[in-house]
């Protein structure tokens, strides 16, 4: 049995006809074609299908497609406008937050909702803030910088540095 | 740092210039194995085994096929057929595809199901009945060795037991003399437990068969694409699928750290597949499969021993090491390493007397051991030498930091011969542990410690002076399945002087297409932006073995930097030509030559470049390309110095990792931003198995945290905010002198933080405690020795 939905994905109205079981980020990746937002695991515990509905940062593993009937969805690829990359994006980019890339989008999708509640996080805030959503090559420290940055950027304030740091 | 010998729009080695491959990931523009759809494409699940040992009675499709949108059900019977059920390891074992009669462990796989969209295919999958009569599997290595034990590997003709080979390395009588007669003698056993990569992405393919043309496009998650086409030719080229009608494609990849070294059956199965039914196949793994069935890394059990004089100083040491395989050999050693890189375990200290041994077992568990983020078993070697310094120091009441300052080998004394073989090529282990201790107040936090203590509360500081051993390798001693383990590059410079450059290894986040350009900027001085770097594609790299092992500098690294001095040669000859000198009247810096006293007259590399392809001398080959194949003379030795500071909770066991700082020797820096994000990873890999991770079995095999619902894969919360920092000491035989680093941090930091943590239960008489150490096992530790 389908069912008719209509979300709205990155400005851009779509209605679709799905299986009530369909997994939001399958709907995403595979009826939309958006390959940005990925999966990580089956136990919603990693993250890399973070996206926002209605401007709250979701884990689309974890909510059916029907569920995001009548609301609006982004994800990475709408991130960056008309070629500007997000504040985040450029702390990502600046200071080496990313390894392999493919926890990114998540990361990035999570902290602009973090970054919205708390516009300046302090660094134990921001763990907090990202623990939901697992990195395995960066060790973290550069993400928590990356966020920080991004936070600077959004305040108008100086940017701190980007080199890195040895003791 | 090494000092910059380019400027920064040129970009060579030493400038911490962003990563190139960046601005695809951070907006969803990555390319990933799963973000591949081709028409037509049907997908593939997997019906896995509930039990760890039992006999297949029946399987039952019918339902299965009932369901709407399955295609095929394929069992190992199926492939039997096609001579396709059997494939060899990475150790010239053997591994079932699927099998026909006995699973071996839990959640091997037992039949796959095909169908026209992801959910069909797990429909298809849950119909699928299999009637298993189960059996008492073999969990626990130690018991495999027993007399009466079942003999698992019953597919080997003549097999009577479970033991797989035998290893050693060193001199048994002279170590067992220096035992006899040393003053001091000390011994623990210990268990590196099982644990997994877990990378974010999971493996998975897209197998496209073209019948027509007899041609296989494989799109995989694989580390080493070119070693994966020859095992694939090797397994299929009977039925036709030979080595120059596959092309292997490994497009981004969302993490690796030797976990997508090895051939699963999954990808075999889609190749199968894909092969009979002449459409596209896509198999993803999900993360419950990727943690059960994938192979493990690690898991050796040790007995560890030291001796040394009642002064400090190491005499010998002794290993003697279990090795659980779980079902089948397919870890990933050089082939004439069974127990790889082990025979390292010496570590950092001047003395010549050691013997170790190894025994492999099968046991009913997943197969594989694979060198996660190691250089073939250096962690565990690592971890037994660095705990068992810490033990001795313990014995003899002598500072550790003191201990190893003493036993060193000195910078002078390099290149340095192991007593197991090993020639070390440079180090400065005094240097790099000074300036460790330096940076986090060493003998401050000792006296802070010790007022502590008389305050009962527990406070640790550990400390790991580790010696890797990287750059797999020299002919002569490396091979994978009988594969030199040299690596490649290939450079073309186009008429405008931009380049692209492709390469045997394969990134997986470890910022290749950055550090590659960089090494090239640094020899050719075209600027680093200007340098496309291309891996992954067999049709269009020249052959390699891959990614793995810190590997990629010490031999794609070298291999750039001496096909770039083959076109620099080239270079002068037509730069000679150019300004009509003699090319002895020539100087050289990156992106120019200059007539010896008239640099006024010069040509840019840009310049010779256009020239080769519209102004060389007459009889010179035209273009501006060069390949080379590098063959390492020795491998790399980096080298650090880790200090963890630990505060644990007496009431709970929790433990705080209070400071850590991390000193690296990779030799020379390519990229200083890379290698410190290398290092930032390779330590929360680090503290993941020595404070959460481990994969747990029953008595019965059954996994019990096969998800990331209760494996424990650090957050940003558990993980610690890094200090890092350098020395350098040069590889003097490097064309670059630089050493690798990727999996320094992985292998330094688990002794570190144990050394750390049983530091601050020493005075409890606490000498040992094995990893994953958790609160729980803290807890527990101090309750046995009535501490509380
Ligand atoms: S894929 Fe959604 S949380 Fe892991
Ligand atoms: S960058 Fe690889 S998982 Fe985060």
């Amino acid at each position: 049995m389908l069912k008719e939905i209509t979300v709205t994905v990155n400005g851009e109205k779509h209605t679709l006809e799905v299986e009530p079981r369909l997994l939001l980020v399958h709907m995403i990746r595979e009826l939309l074609n958006l390959t940005g937002t990925h999966i990580g695991c089956d136990t919603s515990s990693c993250g890399a299908c973070t996206i926002l509905m209605d401007g709250k940062s979701v884990k689309s593993c974890t909510i059916l497609a029907v569920q995001a009937n009548g609301k609006s969805l982004t994800t990475i690829e709408a991130v960056a406008v008309n070629g500007e990359l997000s504040a985040l994006q450029e702390g990502f980019k600046e200071n080496h937050g990313l390894h392999c890339g493919f926890c990114t989008p998540g990361m990035i999708l999570r902290a602009t909702e973090l970054l919205a509640n708390n516009p300046n996080p302090t660094e134990e805030e921001i763990r907090w803030g990202i623990s939901g959503n697992l990195c395995r090559c960066t060790g973290y420290n550069n993400i928590v910088k990356a966020i920080i940055y991004a936070g600077a950027k959004m305040r108008g304030e100086e940017l701190p540095s980007t080199e890195p740091q040895f003791v | 740092m090494n000092k910059c010998k380019t400027s920064k729009e040129i970009g060579g080695m030493g400038h911490s210039l962003k990563r190139k491959e960046d601005i695809r990931f951070i907006q969803g523009k990555g390319h990933y194995v799963d973000d591949i759809k081709l028409p037509g494409m049907l997908y593939m699940d997997i019906v896995r085994s509930p039990y760890a040992y039992a006999k297949i009675k029946k399987i039952n499709i019918e339902d299965a096929m009932k369901v709407p949108g399955v295609v095929a059900v394929v069992t190992g019977r199926d492939l039997e057929k096609y001579n396709l059920h059997w494939m060899p390891t990475l150790m010239s074992d053997t591994q079932m595809v699927l099998p026909t009669d006995t699973v071996m462990y839990q959640a091997q796989e037992v039949a796959a199901v095909i169908a026209t969209s992801r959910y069909a295919a797990r429909d298809g999958r849950e119909a699928v009945k299999v009637d298993y009569e189960k059996m008492k599997p073999v969990i626990d290595p130690y018991k495999s060795m027993d007399p009466g034990a079942p003999v698992l590997r019953s597919d080997k003709a003549g097999k009577t037991d479970n033991h797989i080979w035998h290893w050693e390395a060193g001199d048994k009588a002279k170590t067992e003399a220096v035992f006899a007669s040393a003053d001091v003698v000390v011994k623990e056993q210990m268990h590196i437990p099982r644990i997994h990569v877990a990378s974010i992405e999971t493996c998975g393919c897209v197998a496209d068969y073209d019948k027509i043309n007899n041609h296989l496009t494989m799109y995989m998650t694989t580390q080493a694409p070119h070693a994966i086409r020859t095992v694939i030719a090797l397994v299929a080229g009977h039925v036709g699928l030979t080595e120059e009608k596959i092309r292997v494609i490994s497009p981004d990849i969302g993490g690796g750290f030797g976990g997508k070294v090895p051939v699963y059956p999954g990808y075999v199965i889609a190749i199968a597949v894909s092969f009979l039914v002449g459409k596209p196949v896509k198999w993803i793994e999900d993360r419950s499969e990727n943690l059960q069935a994938d192979s493990f890394a690690r898991d050796y059990h040790i007995t560890a021993e030291m001796a040394g004089t009642k002064e400090g100083k190491i005499l010998a040491t002794r290993f003697k090491i279990l090795a659980d395989h779980g079902y089948t050999d397919a870890s990933a050693n050089p082939s004439k390493f069974p127990t790889g890189m082990f025979s390292i375990a010496t570590g950092s200290y001047d003395y010549d007397t050691s013997y170790m041994e190894c025994d492999a077992v099968y046991t009913n568990k997943p197969p594989g051991g694979v060198a996660y983020r190691c250089s073939f078993r250096v962690t565990e070697a690592v971890h037994a030498i660095e705990r068992m310094t810490d033990r001795f120091a313990l014995e003899i009441g002598k500072d550790p930091a003191d201990l190893r300052m003493e036993n060193f080998i000195k910078k002078e004394d390099f290149p340095w011969k192991s007593p197991t073989g090993w020639i070390y090529d440079s180090g400065d282990y005094h240097k790099g542990l000074l300036k460790a201790m330096d940076a986090v107040g060493y003998w401050e936090l000792r006296k802070e410690q010790a007022e502590k203590r008389k305050k009962g509360e527990l406070m640790g500081i550990g400390l790991s002076t580790f010696t890797e051993i990287v750059g797999a390798g020299p002919s002569k001693d490396f091979d994978i399945l009988g594969i030199k383990m040299f690596d490649s590059a290939e450079i073309r410079v186009h008429p405008t002087g931009k380049a692209i450059a492709r390469f045997g290894t394969k990134s997986q986040g470890q910022g290749h297409e950055t550090t590659y350009a960089q090494i090239i900027a640094e020899e050719l001085g075209i600027p680093a932006e200007n340098i496309q770097i291309e891996e992954g594609d067999t049709d269009t790299a020249p052959y390699g073995l891959g990614t793995y092992a810190s590997r990629s500098t010490p031999t794609a690294g070298a291999a750039a930097a001496m096909a770039s001095r083959k076109l620099v040669a080239k270079a002068r000859k037509i730069a000679a030509y150019l300004l009509e000198v003699s090319e002895e009247d020539l100087e050289w810096e990156p992106g120019k030559f200059w007539v010896k006293g008239a640099p006024e007259k010069s040509k840019t590399i840009q310049e010779i470049v256009f020239a080769s392809y519209t102004n060389h001398p007459q009889g010179m080959e035209a273009g501006f390309e060069a390949t080379h194949y590098y063959d390492p003379p020795n491998l790399t030795f980096p080298s650090g110095a880790y200090i963890c500071v630990v505060d644990i909770d007496k009431e709970t066991g929790g433990i705080h990792v209070r400071r850590f700082v991390a000193i690296d020797d990779c030799g020379n820096i390519i990229n200083p931003m890379i290698v410190q994000g290398q290092v930032h990873g390779g330590l929360t890999q680090g503290i993941a198995p020595a404070m959460y991770e481990e994969l747990i079995y029953d008595e019965d095999g059954n996994i019990l945290n096969g998800t990331l619902m209760d494996y424990l894969v650090p957050t940003a919360v558990e993980s610690p905010s890094w200090e890092t920092g350098h020395v350098i000491t040069p590889s003097p035989h490097h064309p670059i002198g630089a050493k690798g680093v990727g999996e320094s941090p992985t292998v330094g930091a688990p002794p570190a933080i144990a050394n750390a943590i049983v530091d601050a239960l020493s005075p409890f008489g606490i000498t040992h405690l094995d990893i994953p150490i958790t609160p729980a096992k803290v807890w527990k530790a101090l309750k046995d020795k009535g501490a509380i």
